[in-house]
């Protein structure tokens, strides 16, 4: 177990070595810089901003200066904030993510999981498929819609909840941006739960299970729960990686303060660190999430458990 | 084999047939058969002639699809049409399953422990401890040498023929009263198979399980069974006691079957005898007997169905042909 774990962490170096080179390179590749405005700057100005950001030096040792400070944890100062870290950036606008990412993240596991599982349990009648058409609007209609609709309802005619702003710790900020984002992932999450239980249902220990005359509860949860997790984990990593670092949508319709609005902002005004900064940290997401995604598999499947 | 004793599980005119887009599929049609104390009753055919089937509708779970018509009743009390609660009651109690492949009918997420205690915790009501305990009793029956330490492992980390045997174990958890067993050596290599088919007459000489062994070797059926029941195509076309019908078969099918044995007392041909043909399409089947197309004997009469008739003592065959065992051997010469 600690031997898996520290031979993912290691392999994960060169990983996020190649990410940040990309974001690097790809970054500095697109036109513009982060301190071209209209305005145009006295020379000597000029000079000294990019002297103080070494923007000045050539490419290659700014590279190395980068990862130098990569390695230390630091993601370097924002060009945009002035004065300002992308470390405190990203410390500031994380929690938010979190928060509002889990609670969505619960919302759809729970949500959806049980929705999946009725439906599955019950092919082809109206209780399966009025859900899953149910589902498959919620995955066609995009946030920017039901985002504004549930705004709308819940906080402008109904005013149950804030229409947006974020006041850290208070769950009425929190329950309408999670809702919304939960929505769309719910619908995933029922429909992967359905197909992978109606495959568990019908394998034939499950039939064994059966035989043994065992109530159909007990078959379900004993018998079919872990098969059907499966495939919802696979879905499940790399989804909490992206809902942890922000939805944009979700962060402007609500104005919240996330890394998501700092990301798209970040790569507007060519703020080189900041947006590398975020990209590595959802790289180094993604990579945790897939090793936490191993983990449940092995905790899931003793087959699995014994490869590790 | 008096009238007056009472059957455990008699079985009359079952039939199960699925919905197909050629119309319905006949999985198996008017099965009569009869399973007393401690009896064991073979069921032999080949690949899809309904013997699975047979054993499924017997536990009420050949699925939502399926339409189940006949009796079958177990100590007089028909189960067909009974509530799922009282057929869940007596799955795995009164009548458990050994499945053909081991590999699959293990649930490959749950320890064995786990698996062989679950149905005797919820029918018994024993605590997981004593179900626990009761498993390692079990699997020592089934000659699986440190049973405690074997509770606590999964259904991978054992070999084909120890995972039979747990199944074989988790069959018998309850103390049920019928066995059947759904071709349990098929997906075993031969030693193995001596070894499990050793493990069920031990079994059955302790216990006196009544059994139903379902298969497609003579050579298993004969080591357990005491009569037999040839079934084509989803019928039962000849039923008798074994060695009877091992001497002397009175349908053409049987008596084609045995032919195409290998057998160690004559000189090995250059290519085992076959029955030409290939057994009917379940959607299509012939209004007559359903073995006719690839019979040599087959006559006008024929073309009505035969049905299932005393010849000689208990010896039932379902065919026009009166003639002794041995002319219809010659017929497939």
């Amino acid at each position: 177990m600690l031997r898996f774990l520290l031979r993912r962490a290691l392999s994960a170096v060169p990983t996020l070595l190649v990410i940040a080179t990309l974001a690097f390179v790809l970054l500095h590749l697109t036109p513009g810089g982060p301190f071209d405005s209209e305005r145009v700057l006295v020379p000597q100005i000029q000079h000294s901003i990019e002297a103080r950001f070494h923007l000045d030096e050539p490419l290659w040792r700014q590279y190395l200066r980068y990862l130098g400070d990569l390695a230390h944890g630091d993601l370097g100062p924002s060009f945009q904030y002035r004065n300002t870290s992308v470390n405190e950036l990203i410390a500031q606008g994380l929690p938010v993510d979190v928060a509002i990412g889990g609670t969505a993240m619960l919302i759809a596991l729970l949500l959806g999981g049980s929705i999946g599982l009725l439906a599955a349990t019950r092919v082809g009648g109206w209780r399966d498929r009025l859900p899953m058409g149910l589902a498959m609007l919620g995955i066609s209609v995009p946030l920017f819609v039901t985002a504004p609709l549930l705004i709308l309802v819940f906080a402008i005619r109904l005013q149950w909840l804030p229409a947006g702003d974020w006041v850290s710790g208070s769950w009425r900020h929190l329950l309408l941006p999670s809702v919304a984002l939960a929505l769309p992932y719910t619908a995933y999450i029922a429909r992967i739960v359905r197909s992978a239980a109606i495959e568990a249902l019908a394998s034939p220990f499950i039939r064994a299970a059966r035989a043994k005359g065992l109530p159909s509860l007990t078959i379900v949860l004993r018998h079919a729960l872990r098969p059907t997790l499966m495939p919802l984990v696979s879905f499940l990593g790399p989804a909490l990686a992206g809902v942890l670092t922000g939805s944009i949508v979700i962060e402007q319709v609500f104005g919240l303060p996330g890394i998501g609005r700092f990301f798209v902002t970040g790569a507007l005004n060519r703020d080189y660190t900041l947006v590398t900064g975020i990209t590595v940290l959802y790289g180094a997401l993604i990579i945790a999430m897939n090793v936490l995604v191993d983990l449940c598999y092995g905790w899931l499947d003793p087959r699995v458990r014994a490869r590790q | 084999m008096t009238e007056a004793r009472a059957s455990l599980l008699r079985v009359r005119a079952l039939s199960v047939s699925y919905p197909g887009p050629q119309g319905p599929l006949r999985a198996l049609s008017d099965v009569d058969l009869d399973l007393d104390e401690h009896e064991c009753l073979g069921v032999i055919g080949e690949s899809g002639c309904g013997k699975t089937q047979l054993l499924l509708a017997l536990l009420g779970l050949c699925g939502s699809a399926a339409r189940v018509t006949g009796s079958i009743r177990y100590r007089g009390e028909e189960l067909l049409g009974a509530a799922p609660a009282r057929l869940a009651a007596l799955r795995g109690r009164r009548i458990a399953m050994v499945f053909q492949e081991p590999q699959s009918a293990l649930n490959p997420y749950l320890r064995i422990g786990e698996q062989l205690a679950e149905g005797a915790r919820h029918h018994l009501k024993l605590t997981r401890r004593a179900a626990l305990g009761r498993a390692a009793e079990l699997l020592e029956l089934v000659q699986i040498s440190a049973p405690a330490a074997r509770l606590r492992l999964y259904p991978h980390e054992l070999s084909g023929g120890m995972r039979q045997r747990v199944t074989i174990a988790m069959a018998l958890m309850c103390e049920p009263e019928i066995l059947l067993l759904d071709e349990p050596t098929t997906a075993l290599d031969v030693t193995i198979q001596a070894q499990v088919l050793e493990v069920l007459r031990s079994i059955r000489a302790r216990t006196g399980v009544a059994t139903l062994f379902v298969s497609h070797d003579f050579g298993a059926l004969a080591t357990l069974a005491s009569r037999l029941t040839v079934m084509y195509a989803g019928r039962a076309v000849e039923q008798g006691a074994i060695g009877e019908l091992y001497a002397a078969p009175l349908h053409p099918y049987t008596s084609g079957l045995l032919r195409s044995l290998p057998r160690l007392d004559l000189p090995v041909p250059l290519r085992l005898a076959a029955i030409p043909g290939q057994p009917p399409d379940l959607a299509q089947l012939p209004a007559g007997c359903a073995f006719a197309p690839r019979c040599p004997l087959v006559h006008p009469a024929c073309a009505e169905r035969p049905a299932l008739r005393m010849r000689q003592g208990d010896h039932q065959v379902a065919c026009h042909c009166e003639l002794p065992a041995a002319r219809i051997g010659e017929a497939w010469s």
